[in-house]
């Protein structure tokens, strides 16, 4: 079932943590500071893969287990996602139920390692993770479903190779309210403003931040690197379907997807940068609202 | 032009959504402003190359009405009663989003199951005015305020007047003008009696309006 090209799994590989440099940096210009350099996530990997690890007597080997799982997952459902008009390295029928499915493999493997700990601090970063996946993943899945409906096809792909301007042109709405449902998905899933502030550590309000508090060394780069794949998974599937030009020249494709990559890169520092955190409490509302975008989109 | 309909319907969709998970008064009273202008825009688009004088105009002062004059009663009415910002639902922003999918649902399947004797500009239409009409029922039988109810019952009207919209290319001009007036009496009636409500008993909360009976 080897098809397509090996490119957008190496360029996901490469460019993931220059996603996560863009939006710090965005934040940083919008706040009016100068920012870090635009490799620092790559130097703070560097950095964290030099030190040793500190394991606690009270964990076992999944707490060990934990950040491996959780990269190699998302390293495995970036094997199937599309990038740029360049297929996937694989890609067969209803791959998008095993995307969906490797990254919550990787979440409940972090959340056990998170529960490992035997903190209660942890124990409720883990409670609010799953309540809040339980609901971003039905948007998702009827997202992709909205869009596997509007071209006929049930691989990723192909799927995003199908939506084009003509598309657009003719099916406007739906793509439009998809795209919104995903947005929202990729926000939460990715712990971003409004969901969860990834740069708060000691507020009781953070989510992912602090199921991942003990993991240190290598296991934290893992962790941090995973996160960086994660967003750029999500952000590949939503500039498919908002930025689909195929013009037949691969390296123009490529440029522009890679240009829209960056521009959803700053609008998402924008988002950040203008929103405030919604209540842990509103946050389940806001996860509904992209079921119902979703949902509204496969039913039309 | 069909692009355009079918847009205008899913936006009117998400303007039902807006009402129903907004929690600020001001928020659900800009829903149902945002669904008049809409409507007079629909009410322009359905007609497709058959425009007529008449057949823009009226679309257009029913939006003036529906999308400034009315909201601007309610906002003063809110101002005036000094009422809490927020809406203060019976059951939670959840559930009422639930039961919007659930209303979305029940209209999907009645639009289908209709078989009406005219063709229409969309096949969404039919299943967005239900769907408005529905949203505008909850939005009465599950909010405390006096003010929430006079935004369902506007709701509700919203809905009559897309399907109106979607059947009826040409009612009589005089009948229109007389839902519009009908609909600008009501509110402004409304507007007057939850003044008196509030400044009469501190609060407009229709639950407790139940100790208004004779037998005092």
């Amino acid at each position: 079932m080897l098809s397509g090209s090996i490119l957008p799994l190496i360029l996901a590989v490469m460019l993931a943590p220059l996603m996560q440099a863009v939006i710090t940096r965005t934040k940083s210009v919008m706040a009016g500071r100068v920012g870090q350099p635009l490799l620092q996530p790559y130097w703070d990997l560097l950095k964290l893969l030099r030190k040793g690890a500190v394991y606690s007597n009270t964990t076992t080997w999944i707490f060990q287990m934990g950040p491996a799982v959780g990269l190699a997952s998302v390293i495995l459902a970036m094997a199937l996602v599309p990038f740029g008009g360049l297929s996937a390295p694989f890609a067969f029928s209803g791959d998008f139920v095993l995307i969906a499915y490797l990254m919550g493999l990787g979440r409940f493997f972090t959340v056990l390692a998170a529960l490992d700990t035997g903190s209660s601090f942890e124990g409720m970063g883990a409670s609010r993770e799953v309540t809040f996946s339980a609901l971003a993943e039905p948007a998702l899945f009827l997202g992709l479903a909205a869009l596997a409906r509007q071209t006929g096809l049930l691989s990723l792909s192909p799927v995003l190779a199908a939506i084009s301007t003509v598309t657009w042109m003719h099916a406007a709405p739906i793509l439009s309210l998809t795209l919104a449902g995903l947005i929202i998905v990729f926000l939460a899933e990715n712990a971003r403003i409004p969901v969860d502030d990834p740069t708060t550590h000691l507020e009781l309000t953070m989510i992912h931040e602090v199921m991942v508090l003990d993991h240190s060394g290598p296991d934290f780069a893992m962790i941090q690197y995973g996160a960086a794949l994660k967003m750029w998974l999500f952000a590949a599937i939503i500039i498919g379907v908002a930025a689909p030009w195929h013009l037949g020249n691969r390296l123009i494709d490529l440029g522009a997807a890679l240009g829209a990559m960056l521009v959803l890169g700053i609008a998402a520092g924008i988002i950040e940068s203008s929103m405030a955190r919604l209540r842990l409490l509103r946050v389940p509302q806001l996860l509904l609202v992209a079921i119902v975008l979703s949902a509204l989109a496969l039913a039309l | 032009m069909s692009q355009l309909i079918n847009s205008i319907l899913i936006l009117l969709v998400l303007t039902g959504f807006m009402l129903l998970s907004s929690s600020r008064l001001a928020a659900c009273i800009r829903a149902i402003a945002i669904q008049g202008v809409l409507l007079g825009i629909l009410a322009i688009a359905v007609q497709g190359r058959q425009l007529s004088m008449a057949g823009v105009l009226l679309p257009l002062s029913s939006a003036m009405v529906k999308g400034f004059v009315l909201p601007w009663m309610l906002l003063r009415a809110m101002r005036e009663a000094d009422t809490v910002r927020e809406v203060e639902p019976l059951i939670s922003y959840n559930l009422s989003i639930i039961a919007g999918t659930a209303a979305l649902g029940l209209s999907l399947w009645l639009g289908h199951r209709l078989q009406l004797s005219s063709q229409l500009a969309s096949s969404l239409l039919v299943p967005a005015a239900f769907f408005t009409s529905l949203v505008g029922m909850i939005v009465i039988a599950s909010r405390r305020k006096a003010l929430t109810q006079v935004l369902g019952y506007l709701a509700l009207e919203n809905g009559v007047y897309a399907f109106g919209a979607a059947v009826a290319l040409r009612l009589p001009i005089l009948v229109e003008l007389g839902i519009l007036l009908d609909v600008f009496v009501g509110v402004f009636v409304m507007g007057i009696a939850i003044f008196h409500i509030s400044r009469e008993f501190n609060h407009i909360d229709a639950d407790k309006l139940q100790a208004l009976t004779d037998r005092l």
